[in-house]
């Protein structure tokens, strides 16, 4: 059920609830049709490493513990707002979280034209974070592969950065 | 009768409540599809003119013929399919949502002839809607997808509507984004563009509530359903490719519009919530074709791969923590 008029003041102050702290290291967005959903689910990580933005909004929404990066689908074309889920807008008014927001993976489908994968590129923008990569859909077993392999190499990586 | 006495008789009909949504989705689409609205009016599509009077006789015969094939897909999808799937909704806001999707097919339909009105002579035209009446590739297409959505499966007319909107129309829409990558058309490849991001996000909505009805069918059931998608799918393929090499063959290009089939057969797979059927080995589009479909598709967005260091963030935006009230 959706009541909207709510909605807004949670999106703007998330702090107002109890966040939901996690220490993932793959937040994503996945709406009801579930696509980004299936993605992750193929990439097999422990059930730790990875965590699931509230798919309503009103709901508290999570507040990251450890550097993560985020992953989320863009929908349709058109490049008005409403590009970027509510869900996620309401995620990343948390200051903590885009601090440690570390890259984007976007979900999206060519046939959008220049909207192709657009709320990553909007994030990657704001948070001045690298848009890592972009698939289609529930992605192919290749994107699959690319993206477990990269990210485990980017944790590595980063982990021995920090040491 | 007393008002009291018709209550007793007759079915309770329901009025469509906006306010209480059952599935968010309904909403969402809505509101996307209203967003989108267009008309080919808008498309200046005489600015083409000069471009067609420099094709060859052949690519002229191809863009005919591809854009017969489209009118008639989409006028079956306006006339039959989309209509027949309203029945089946699952919400009122679902029979909404497809009454919005039926009128798009017919404004699809209509760009078509405002195509061939634009750059092609009556007796050309006429030519070319006795040929889509004649090629036996094309009316297959259409009796394969007609006949489930009058059968009596509902889940299979959404099967064949999906195999409609994201697969069948492929074979045609390569041929303005071949032509928009030489930049030639390019004002006919914009309207078909409209018309391929509605019809994405047709196979989309589709293909989701074709997954919510999933939900309450038996495992066996899912199976039956499963299966039968890959054989109509590998069925429509193969005629699929008799059909590109018919209207492709004299340019060449089969080939190359075979692996755009491959990768849209595997997103029509994937609006259904299935696993691709094609490998990657034959599904490398024409990066021009990609490029023409989705202008920054071509970009290296692949920062695992390599040393990263060929990856460059673009402009970073300053960012007041008010920005992200958006």
């Amino acid at each position: 059920m959706t009541t909207q008029v709510q909605d807004r003041s949670f999106v703007k102050s998330p702090e107002s609830q109890d966040l939901v702290e996690t220490n993932a290291k793959l937040i994503y967005f996945s709406s009801v049709s579930g696509y980004t959903h299936r993605f992750v689910e193929k990439l097999d990580f422990k059930d730790e490493y990875v965590s699931r933005l509230p798919l309503i909004t009103r709901e508290p929404t999570l507040y990251a513990r450890e550097p993560f990066v985020l992953m989320l689908p863009t929908y349709g074309a058109g490049k008005g707002p409403g590009v970027v889920p509510k869900q996620v807008i309401k995620f990343l008014n948390v200051k903590n979280n885009r601090e440690l927001i570390q890259g984007v993976i976007a979900a999206g489908n060519t046939n959008f034209y220049d909207a192709y994968c657009l709320a990553g590129d909007i994030i990657s923008a704001k948070t001045n974070v690298p848009l890592m990569y972009r698939f289609e859909l529930m992605g192919t077993p290749t994107d699959v592969t690319k993206v477990r392999e990269g990210l485990d190499a980017f944790w590595q990586q980063h982990s021995l950065n920090k040491n | 009768m007393t008002p009291e006495e018709v209550a007793q008789r007759i079915p309770t009909y329901q009025a469509i409540n906006w306010n209480h949504i059952e599935d968010d989705k309904d909403l969402e689409v809505w509101n996307r599809l209203t967003t989108n609205f267009w008309l080919p009016e808008k498309v200046p599509l005489s600015n083409d003119l000069q471009s067609w009077a420099n094709l060859t006789e052949d690519e002229r015969e191809v863009s005919m013929k591809v854009f017969a094939g489209l009118t008639l897909l989409d006028t079956i999808q306006g006339t039959i399919g989309a209509l027949k799937l309203i029945p089946d909704s699952l919400t009122l806001h679902e029979e909404a949502v497809l009454s919005n999707i039926v009128f798009m097919e017919a404004v699809h339909a209509k760009s078509y002839s405002s195509i061939f009105s634009t750059l092609a002579s009556t007796e050309a035209i006429d030519n070319i809607f006795r040929w889509t009446r004649e090629e036996p590739t094309l009316q297959y297409k259409a009796h394969e997808i007609i006949k489930h959505y009058e059968g009596d499966d509902p889940q299979k007319r959404k099967i064949a509507s999906v195999m409609l909107e994201s697969f069948l129309f492929y074979s045609g829409f390569y041929w303005p984004m071949y032509l928009s990558s030489q930049a030639r058309l390019t004002n006919t490849a914009d309207l078909i563009r409209l018309i391929i991001r509605d019809e994405a996000i047709h196979g989309y909505y589709i293909g989701y509530k074709y997954q919510r009805n999933m939900e309450n069918e038996t495992p066996e059931r899912a199976a039956e359903l499963k299966e039968f998608t890959y054989d109509m799918l590998q069925d429509l393929y193969d005629n699929e490719v008799a059909y590109t090499h018919d209207i492709y063959d004299p340019l060449g290009l089969s080939e190359d519009v075979k692996k755009f089939l491959h990768y849209n057969a595997n997103k029509a797979l994937m609006n259904m919530g299935y696993e691709p059927m094609f490998p990657d080995s034959l599904t490398d589009v024409n990066p021009a074709i990609l490029s023409a479909l989705s202008p920054n598709s071509d970009e290296n967005h692949d920062f695992f791969s390599g040393s990263g260091s060929s990856y460059v963030i673009g402009a970073k935006e300053e960012t007041q923590d008010d920005d992200w009230d958006f």
